[in-house]
């Protein structure tokens, strides 16, 4: 999130797109009521079936799965039509006005540089004209064509409000409407709010997806305001908090990538990360990298990193693909090419797409190791379970070990929320039986492989031999240690660059925030944006003062946010250029003609010039792009695509299918079916009972939602005499379910150029483990295909069919 | 409103002490004081009490744990019950019915409670001691990564990659456990590596 869960009381407008936040995150949601309630503020719903969040909803839109796109370039359409635009927001803050080299372009669903073989974009004419000395091209009275504005207005044209209504199937007035009521948020007092989560993320587009709201709200100037944002509604407890510490298979802590093997060395690495600022003046926060990295390299390594060998560099593993994401990983499994797997709290056989193929995999490993608090499927996926679970014991070869750890209740450290607060916990509960804390199974799986190094020597040794681990009982480091080293500490005395005779930290002591790193070696941070999170004032996550003086929302003193303790991102842009708040009425900062001041920590340097310096300080533009560059994959605008498996073709080029460069594996593109033999869209869900595939081993939860459905229309169950509670099989080409039939009002058909398309919601909660009733999942139907730049599985629009089916037991 | 009058405090105050003392001032007779002297204390007053947050989704709701027992004194503590805390800001004391389910989260009779070991083609599990289950992975560790370990790739650039094993981590785990997990998995070199962050 941009913003805070708190933080949402200050808007004038809700739109809930891609989420449904009153049943995945429903104490969240709260804050939507709030603001309902005591502002006055609407809540619009778009999504394809009406549910608990649509049900509160001022106004609700159904919407084809997969046609998000289409929808958003449509709102951004009206906004241009019709002058909704916050216009010295978009002038000063966006990249507007600036020029677009000639050679770009846009036809018959493509931009220019497609190469179908590769299934990739030559992007070398996404980007802008330069200026000799390095800086971009600007055209402030926006006239210039290649202008990213008109660029934009061009790009956006085709999609007219009976284009969104064919493509997307939701109603033309219920559209306009919508778009009038986000319209009219383009007034500086008024302000709008994006909630969005996995229903945008799980798309073979779905980077594009919101950077299609992201666009909208930059255009509407809704972007660093109170109530304002672009908020992603994580999922787990602490996604935030893993992604932050770089548990991802191509990134560092702290936002960095792991190096390619195209990086041959520490320099080469960092010539491409100079973050030269393109418009003078700006601030271009990555310039920062290398301190941020040596920290991090010191923190790995120790003493052992030094200048002369590249701080460690060389330990550090190199990519010869993207990454090693979990789709391909278990590609790799199924061909026999992978023999060791640990899921330390993860269940891939339940939230991974195609069951069958991911059941085939684990088969082939050697060694399977779960470490969790509960028995998972995935742990037992060589047991029979009957239909749920058909496999024979006795031809799966893999080794497997289960070993209990500990969960929220005996543990102590942070959680990440969605609004970036680190929140620190307390154990009040002694494990069951023999369940130890994952810091001691980690620590004592690799202290033993250390030692067998130690002992035997072998390949490349020294990453594990030279690893930092300076904690009091090596077997069991302890939270507050290793919160500590994350927060980062100075190793040498930090003298003041402009007085050296200032000391700025002390040798040995907790670094008080990133801005003092250094890139000689002097400041070790295993994550440079929670410097500042355990300080010598003390472990600031575990801050517990509620007062907030603006009345605003930002609970400064309760717990820590990162970065810095900001809690609004980009909260320079809720002011003007003169640093005056767009509304007197929703001051969060302020500039006061020395220096920054207000109720949030200003994302900008305190002193830095309110015309001169602009709010984006991570690009190296000062400004947001509406015009991404280079930097996605799949273009620098947002195209309409359709899923993989669609009933519609793709309108702009009927030959494309699915995104044109999104990654999919020879075998999974022939398990792909088509709507002459799966003619209606599945869609996955969420309950507000049921927390992923662990509540179903409470008892209470399991009474909540006992049994695994699937929900369709009155329509689609009298077209395929399927009766209320009656039992249905689902199948898509890679697989089938059996499940109860909730026959309701809440999916309704969708009108797509004048044909009726049906949706069959299926919620994912259920597995062969635990307290509720034996079920399936939507894993057992989906494609093996994921998002174009960061591969998230398709899991909200694909193809299936369903029929009635004998009840269980009953011979067929 | 600060916080250093915790909930557990509170209770005790709004329980047998201010029953005694507050209804007393008030004006009340020495009969109604007798009668709230016998009036019994709140059962959780006996109880431990920890901050803790929700362990499911992102809202992160406060909450508040009672235990019989208490582990900061070196005791064994029993759950007894979970509520929503009032003091935080998100959530303000409500939880959802996720949220207030906890506690048969923390109890369930599917919690994995001793190490096992599936052999090869078996169809059930022996129990495994953590001592043995130690040495096998680090063994098969070893083993594997002094096989498969890539130091140079084929134009001879050192890439020190591990791609014959994979680890997932937990994105209900702490940022604590997340950090210790990533220094020993890079530190072996392992590429297929991930959190929840996309399902």
């Amino acid at each position: 999130m941009t913003n805070a869960w708190t933080d949402i009381k200050n808007t004038d407008l809700v739109i809930v797109m891609g989420g449904n936040a009153a049943e995945a995150h429903p104490c969240g949601f709260k804050w939507v009521t709030e603001a309902k309630h005591h502002r006055g503020a609407r809540l619009i719903v778009v999504d394809p079936r009406f549910n608990r969040t649509a049900s509160v909803a001022d106004v609700y839109a159904p919407i084809r799965p997969g046609s998000d796109i289409a929808f958003l370039m449509g709102v951004i359409r009206y906004c241009i039509e019709n002058d909704k635009v916050q216009w010295d927001y978009v002038k000063n803050y966006t990249n507007a006005t600036y020029l677009v080299n000639d050679a770009f372009g846009w036809a018959e669903g493509l931009f220019t540089g497609y190469d179908e073989a590769k299934r990739d974009y030559d992007r070398t004419s996404w980007e802008y004209q330069m200026n000799e000395d390095g800086t971009v091209k600007t055209d402030p009275t926006l006239t210039d064509p290649r202008c990213v504005w008109n660029l934009l207005k061009e790009q956006v044209a085709t999609y007219t409000p009976e284009f969104v209504e064919n493509l997307c199937g939701t109603p033309r007035e219920r559209y306009l409407k919508i778009c009038e009521m986000i319209g009219a948020t383009s007034a500086r007092d008024k302000v709008m709010t994006s909630l969005y989560a996995l229903g945008w993320t799980q798309h073979s587009k779905g980077a594009q997806n919101i950077r299609g709201m992201a666009m909208l709200q930059l255009i509407l100037g809704n972007v660093g305001l109170p109530g304002g944002g672009v908020n992603a509604l994580r999922g787990h407890a602490n996604i935030q908090g893993l992604t932050d510490i770089g548990l991802l298979s191509h990134t560092l802590p702290g936002y960095m990538n792991l190096p390619t093997e195209k990086e041959i060395d520490y320099t080469t690495y960092m010539s491409t990360r100079g973050n030269k600022p393109l418009i003078p003046d700006q601030t271009s926060y990555w310039q920062n990298t290398p301190k941020f990295m040596v920290s991090f390299l010191k923190a790995m390594w120790g003493d052992a990193a030094t200048r002369e060998n590249d701080w460690g560099f060389d330990w550090l593993p190199k990519l010869d693909v993207a990454y090693y994401d979990i789709l391909r990983m278990f590609d790799m499994m199924s061909r026999g090419e992978v023999n060791l797997y640990f899921c330390q709290g993860f269940n891939p056989l339940l939230s991974f797409p195609n069951r069958a193929k991911l059941t085939q995999a684990l088969s082939k490993l050697k060694l399977l190791v779960t470490i969790d608090p509960l028995q998972t499927e995935t742990g037992h996926f060589w047991e029979d379970h009957g239909i749920y679970n058909e496999v024979e014991p006795s031809k799966i070869m893999t080794e497997v070990l289960e070993l209990p750890s500990t969960c929220f209740a005996e543990d102590e450290g942070a959680t990440v929320n969605s609004g970036r607060w680190l929140q620190w916990h307390w154990p009040g509960a002694t494990p069951p039986g023999d369940a130890k804390h994952d810091t001691w199974i980690m620590a004592n799986i690799f202290l033993r492989v250390r030692e067998l190094y130690r002992k035997e020597g072998g390949v490349c040794p020294e990453p594990i031999l030279n690893l930092a681990w300076d904690y009091e009982d090596p077997y069991e480091p302890e939270a507050a240690e290793l919160a500590k080293e994350m927060n980062g500490r100075a190793l040498q005395t930090l003298y003041d660059p402009k007085d050296p005779a200032k000391v700025l930290v002390e040798a040995g002591k907790l670094l008080p925030n990133f801005g003092v790193m250094r890139d000689d070696g002097s400041t070790m941070s295993g994550c440079w944006i929670y410097a500042g999170s355990w300080t010598e004032e003390g472990n600031m996550m575990a801050r517990r003062d509620n007062s907030d003086p603006g009345d605003i929302g930002t609970f400064l003193n309760w717990t820590f946010a990162w970065p810095a303790n900001r809690r609004i991102l980009y909260n320079r842009a809720s002011c003007d250029l003169q640093g005056k708040p767009w509304d007197e009425a929703r001051k969060l900062i302020e500039w006061n003609g020395e220096r920054w001041q207000g109720f949030d920590v200003p994302d900008i340097a305190v002193t830095a010039k309110p015309e001169t310096v602009m709010p984006f300080i991570m690009t190296a533009e000062g400004t947001a792009r509406l015009f991404s560059r280079k930097l996605l994959r799949d273009g620098p605008f947002p195209t309409h695509m359709e899923p993989f498996e669609s009933p519609v073709e793709n309108p702009f080029n009927a030959k494309l299918r699915g995104n044109p460069v999104a990654r999919i594996f020879p075998d999974d593109l022939a398990q792909l079916g088509t709507s002459a033999d799966y003619p209606f869209v599945g869609t996955s869900y969420r309950l507000t009972e049921h927390f992923h595939y662990w509540t179903k081993h409470n008892r209470v939860n399991a009474v909540l939602q006992p049994e695994f459905f699937v929900e369709i229309s009155e329509e689609l169950a009298a077209e395929r005499g399927i009766t209320k509670g009656g039992r249905v099989r689902v199948w898509s080409a890679r697989g089938e379910i059996w499940a109860k039939a909730v026959v309701t009002k809440r999916i309704r058909p969708l009108i797509c150029n004048g044909k009726p398309v049906h949706v069959v919601g299926i919620p994912l909660h259920w597995g062969f483990m635990g307290a509720a009733r034996k079920g399936f999942g939507p894993n057992s139907l989906t494609p093996f295909v994921g998002d174009a730049n960061i591969d998230t599985p398709e899991f909200k629009a694909f193809l299936v069919n369903i029929e009635p089916a004998a009840e269980e037991g009953a011979s067929a | 409103m600060n916080i250093d009058l915790s909930r557990r405090s509170f209770l005790k105050l709004a329980g047998a002490g201010a029953a005694a003392t507050t209804i007393g001032a008030l004006g009340f007779g020495a009969a109604e004081a007798a009668t709230a002297a016998h009036v019994r204390a709140f059962k959780l007053t006996s109880m431990t009490e920890t901050r803790n947050v929700c362990t499911y989704c992102s809202v992160a709701c406060g909450i508040l744990m009672y235990s019989k027992g208490d582990l900061a004194a070196g005791e064994k503590a029993e759950l007894i019950h979970i509520e929503g805390d009032a003091d935080h800001p998100t959530n303000r004391g409500t939880l959802c019915p996720k949220g207030a389910a906890l506690k048969d989260f923390v109890k369930s009779e599917t919690r994995a409670t001793k190490p096992r070991h599936r052999a090869p083609g078996a169809d059930t599990w022996q129990d495994i001691s953590w001592e043995d289950a130690f040495d096998k992975i680090a063994r098969a560790i070893k083993d594997d990564r002094d096989q498969n370990f890539i130091e140079k790739n084929a134009a001879g650039v050192t890439v020190n990659r591990w791609l014959t094993m994979g680890f997932l981590a937990a994105s209900g785990g702490t940022n604590e456990t997340g950090w210790l997990t990533y220094k020993a998995v890079r530190s072996l070199g392992v590429l297929g590596f991930d959190n929840q962050a996309r399902v």
